[in-house]
């Protein structure tokens, strides 16, 4: 293996630094990248003095040609969604989804503990460009440090005068309003993360209606907008949507940030090209992962959060581009990699992640909330050795009943498997309940001889025998 | 007789004054009240009801629906380890059972003393250093059996920074009243914000 060169940064546990363009990590190597000042002294700031000159829709429009897919998971482009709003209906909020929980991810964090003032200056950007008249920066509960990250950058930001009344001395007002949650990774899901900032359970609205940007924050039009969407705003506004569409290719632009876990060398959170990256290059180049730990084979990966349909070594020339990594059969989703060895225990690995979706099911669908349980329970045994040649047919019938029909899974050309491409079909509101069953059934489909190992010899199944008197 | 202290009870209000509708601050109430007992109790949830205008039914619903609201009292330190995935992978389960010998608790108790309740918990977003655990909410990374004998004597002992169960972040907002835009019940607004209209949009 050659020498790794990226160069991991001490103040940012986790952070990896490389070649690659930076836009929204750039100031992580300061130490004091968090604070006004080191921010202001970095062109912090200046992207909002820029939009002001500029009217909104100049600014909406920039945006919108930058083609910036939402990072949070779905992908979806953050002008297009911010032009959903209905037009004459006020007011309009922005709602700043900061809950990141998906396994595997983080990279938000990060971004609210390492530059909360690029975040704050993406949310006034967004406020002045749609006509948000209020901001609620939801952090999630567990991240006591980026609270007080955050927390801190509002006040002084506040006391400069770039939040609040006359922003700038101009007409522009807005006030930015800390908010946090209380731990469910449900509230995630954009419809879930507007019932909990109205002081609900975190349930996630039917859509349709509730599509946010026509029915969202107290029944107003709501822009959702995730963590790294908008600390990507500062840069495009300030050196233009043609800078940004210049990195990366013209269907996924600029850069994103990655988070590889698990089984490498060299594990952190990466800030790479999108679009034309690959997993190879993302897991063996020496400026990243630097290859599998111990010089072990790879045996399969999770390629964008615990949510994710699995890859095989098969896969591994794949860029980032969600035009190809769908019809692969998985998804990119919040941009976290989980790397397993040739020393994983397939079936286990499955189980701590069909596990979390069982435990975080919110439980308004009733497929989610039994199903869930039941894919945790059968395949639990399976793990312990007390499973049947049955339940791995059990679990496929349970997951069918979440998600009917062809599920999707990446090929294996030496099993003759062919893939299914992504997305799924569900009976569930949101995607909680198909993510219990996607780490089964891809583990199922690609690598069916360990479950069947795990079973063998146990033709009966396991029950208790009541004796019942009559 | 008053839940919150006089001092709570007027962050309470400041709170409140936030949002456009009251009940929104329910989550930052729970919260506040969590910090100042250490646990929400029945007489802080129905203070919180009182003060956002709904019943201690309704408080009590939001209140159980989220993990970190902890209805009965914990320990001094809630230590949370990541049992998901990439920290599976990478020796979770081993970290589990030698906090559990340590602390001579199973997951999901507290010690006698008081001193430490041991969790296992889901994705606590620190996946590259992994196996990891939060105590108090607050990140341990890439954490080996000694070294969580080491923070078991650490939090013993005075010589630490980490706060008492139920203090979140340290900071609070301050809104200074001279910026602040104040809310309106968006039932009372009716024309797009000024900015809007100073540059002819028609939206």
């Amino acid at each position: 293996m050659s020498e790794m060169t990226g160069t991991p940064i001490a103040h940012a546990p986790g952070f990896i630094a490389n070649e690659t363009p930076r836009i929204v990590t750039a100031r992580f190597d300061y130490a004091d990248s968090h604070t006004l000042e080191r921010y202001e002294a970095t062109d912090g700031y200046q992207a909002l003095r820029k939009a002001l000159e500029q009217t909104p829709e100049e600014v909406h429009s920039e945006v919108t040609d930058a083609t910036l897919l939402g990072r949070g998971g779905a992908g979806f482009p953050a002008g297009v969604k911010w032009g959903f709003c209905p037009p004459g209906v006020w007011p309009r909020y922005l709602v700043v989804n900061g809950d990141e929980s998906e396994p595997g991810t983080y990279k938000d964090r990060l971004l609210m503990e390492l530059d909360p003032h690029q975040l704050i200056e993406g949310c006034l950007i967004a406020c002045y460009a749609v006509g948000l008249s209020q901001c609620f920066l939801y952090v999630r509960g567990e991240m006591a440090v980026a609270q007080e990250r955050v927390a801190t950058a509002l006040n002084d930001a506040y006391d400069a005068g770039y939040i609040g009344k006359n922003i700038l001395g101009t007409e522009f007002s807005v006030d930015i309003v800390l908010h946090w949650g209380a731990g469910a990774y449900v509230v995630g899901e954009e419809t879930a993360l507007i019932e909990s900032l109205e002081g609900n359970r975190g349930m996630p609205r039917l859509k349709p209606p509730y599509f946010p940007a026509s029915i969202g924050l107290y029944g107003q039009p709501t822009i959702v907008n995730n963590v790294e969407t908008l600390a990507n705003l500062p840069w495009i506004v300030q050196h233009g949507a043609s800078a940004f569409t210049a990195i990366g290719t013209e269907s996924s632009p600029g850069t994103r940030m990655v988070a590889v876990s698990g089984h490498v060398k060299r594990p952190g959170v990466y800030e790479i090209v999108n679009g034309t990256t690959t997993f190879r290059d993302l897991l063996y180049g020496a400026d990243m992962c630097g290859g599998i730990r111990d010089d072990n084979q790879l045996k399969a990966f999770v390629p964008g959060g615990g949510s994710a349909p699995w890859f095989t070594p098969d896969q591994l020339d794949l860029p980032f581009e969600a035009s190809q990594v769908g019809p692969q059969g998985s998804m990119l989703g919040s941009g976290a990699i989980m790397v397993m060895d040739e020393t994983a225990d397939i079936p286990a690995a499955a189980l701590t992640l069909t596990k979390f979706y069982a435990h975080e099911s919110c439980g308004k669908c009733v497929p989610c909330r039994e199903g869930g349980t039941w894919l945790e329970q059968i395949l639990r045994r399976v793990v312990e050795g007390r499973g049947t040649p049955r339940d791995l047919e059990l679990l496929i019938e349970v997951g069918e009943t979440i998600c009917p029909g062809d599920f999707p899974h990446a090929a294996v050309p030496s099993k003759g498997i062919e893939a299914v491409p992504f997305p799924y079909r569900m009976t569930t509101i949101c995607f909680v309940g198909p993510s219990a069953f996607a780490p089964i059934h891809s583990a199922l489909t690609l690598f069916r001889e360990e479950f069947e190992a795990k079973v063998a010899g146990n033709e009966h199944p396991t029950m208790i025998e009541v004796a019942v008197d009559v | 007789m008053k839940f919150f202290t006089e001092e709570n009870s007027s962050l309470a209000e400041e709170i409140i004054g936030r949002y456009p509708k009251p009940r929104s601050a329910m989550i930052p109430l729970l919260h506040l009240a969590q910090e100042q007992e250490g646990w929400v109790t029945d007489e802080a949830m129905a203070e919180i009801a009182e003060l956002v205008g709904t019943t201690s039914a309704e408080v009590l619903g939001t209140c159980s629906f989220y993990e970190m609201f902890k209805r009965h009292p914990v320990g001094k330190y809630v230590i949370n380890i990541c049992t998901t995935m990439s920290c599976a992978l990478m020796g979770a389960g081993d970290l589990m059972e030698h906090a559990e010998l340590r602390l001579g608790v199973k997951s999901g108790s507290t010690t006698a003393d008081g001193m430490f309740t041991l969790e296992g918990a889901e994705c606590q977003a620190a996946c590259t250093e992994a196996p990891c655990l939060q105590v108090n909410y607050r990140h341990q990374y890439r954490v080996t059996t000694n070294q969580f004998d080491a923070l078991i004597e650490e939090l013993s002992s005075s010589d630490h920074e980490v706060p008492e169960h139920g203090v979140l972040s340290q900071i609070r907002q301050h809104i200074p009243e001279n910026r602040f835009v104040g809310v309106v019940p968006p039932e009372d607004v009716t024309a797009a914000p000024v900015w809007l209209n100073d540059n002819g949009s028609d939206q």
